[in-house]
């Protein structure tokens, strides 16, 4: 039940938004993101988007693995 | 960026692996919670990689599995009376009862139906106006907040049929009664990255605060999982408790400020009876005395049988992190995802579930 996987919103028509899930078009609730839009991903849980991914967040969560990965090949050498 | 490949990438991964290898000097045992993080934790086969000595338990992180057996009575009850039509997530439907499972009492007749979301169960009522739809709410933190958005939004339409049986659950006082039982050693804990998503990291400080125990929450993602087990490993290695969130891109120390206002509006919170636990204080959401004209539990006052956990079913011990599922004498002998005994087989996120698909022998 807390599965979920990051969903980009197609379209928005008032509180609701088409996606995509699984293949399959769906229409979910932006009724706790009203900050969501069009091109933004969405954890979406049983019809509801619970949070707009930040990009500049998950940059900073992947720039850390490369600075892991530099630190590591700088102690090999 | 997709957010899902991007923290996949099996370099990084080896790379934090062999961090965790080279950082951790002491045994240091950890739980995930989420019974999502058990499950991914199983198919990325994440335990065989990790030294010895970091030891990861399975944690009560199932709704289905956590549901107490009255509970489930309850809900079978209900279905069973005329004119209902009882609307469920698909996981529940098969979980055994006294008399049988939901899906037993739906071929002897009762109508019950899988909806994927509340939405679902509301367009029902709408379109059976003399049926008594009854959504059966169950849950943590992640789909509590949904069962709240449809009694505000079944209020508003004056949607006179639809009611719900609040099983909803919180988390953070389970994780409490684990470290309060002291059945279980614990040296850090897996925040659970959705839950955690609507009620905000700052939920967890109490781990540190008092109990002296550091919470990383994390996402689903084999970078994300990993990246959190170093952290905890580093904390304890430097002697330190504290609460990092490594899953920042959904996230917020506050949570989700509409999601927990609409929780709030429609539930108060108070003691519930957990599979495994028994009753934990302040663990349940109950649906607001404004409300009570669609709660099921009130609406249908029936007599519940007093139940028994099926013969031989270890489900509670796993759920308390105290026993392994391969320990249970039943587990893969007569309990099997195709004729399941306790619910902990039923559901994908149940620890013997994940066991049972994805190896026994860890």
């Amino acid at each position: 039940m807390c599965l979920a996987v990051p969903t980009l919103i197609k379209s928005i028509d008032g509180q609701n938004a088409q996606v995509e899930l699984g293949g399959v078009e769906r229409t979910i609730s932006l009724v706790m993101t009203p900050e969501a839009t069009v091109g933004d991903y969405v954890i979406v849980h049983t019809g509801f988007a619970l949070s707009v991914l930040d990009e500049k967040e998950a940059k900073e969560t992947l720039a850390m693995f490369a600075e892991i990965d530099a630190l590591a090949n700088e102690d090999a050498a | 960026m997709k957010y899902v490949d991007e923290f996949r990438d099996p370099k990084a991964a080896r790379r934090l692996v062999q961090d965790i290898i080279e950082r951790s000097t002491r045994p240091i045992q950890l739980m995930e919670f989420c019974g999502g993080h058990t499950h991914a934790i199983f198919k990325m086969g994440l335990r065989q990689v990790l030294p010895e000595h970091v030891q990861l338990r399975s944690g009560p992180g199932c709704p289905v599995c956590v549901t107490a057996a009255a509970d489930l009575e309850r809900s079978m009850a209900i279905a069973r009376q005329p004119e209902v039509i009882l609307t469920t997530y698909g996981d529940m439907i098969r979980v055994p009862g006294s008399q049988g499972s939901l899906q037993e009492a739906r071929a002897q007749g009762a109508d019950v139906r899988i909806v994927y979301s509340t939405l679902d169960a509301l367009e029902i009522a709408r379109t059976h106006p003399d049926n008594k739809v009854v959504f059966l709410g169950v849950g943590f933190e992640t789909t509590a907040p949904m069962t709240a958005a449809a009694l505000l939004q079944a209020e508003e339409e004056g949607l006179q049929n639809f009611y719900v049986l609040c099983l909803h659950k919180l988390t953070p006082p389970a994780t409490r009664a684990i470290l309060d039982a002291g059945e279980v050693r614990l040296d850090g804990v897996l925040g659970p990255g959705h839950v955690t998503t609507v009620i905000g990291a700052d939920a967890w400080n109490f781990l540190p605060e008092q109990y002296g125990i550091s919470c990383v929450v994390a996402g689903f993602e084999p970078l994300d999982i990993l990246r959190a087990v170093a952290s905890l490993v580093d904390l304890y290695e430097a002697d330190e408790a504290a609460v990092e969130n490594v899953y920042g891109r959904s996230v917020r120390s506050q949570g989700n400020r509409i999601a927990l206002e609409m929780m709030e509006q429609t539930f108060t919170i108070g003691p519930a009876e957990w599979r495994g636990f028994g009753a934990i204080p302040d663990s349940g959401y109950a649906i607001r005395e404004t409300y009570a004209h669609r709660d099921a539990a009130r609406v249908f006052d029936l007599e519940i049988p007093v139940v028994t956990e099926p013969k031989g079913c270890r489900c509670g011990e796993v759920l308390r992190g105290v026993m392994e599922p391969s320990e249970c004498g039943l587990f893969r002998t007569v309990c099997s995802p195709r004729t399941p005994v306790g619910p902990c087989m039923v559901s994908s996120e149940g620890a013997c579930a994940a066991y049972y698909r994805y190896g026994a022998e860890l």
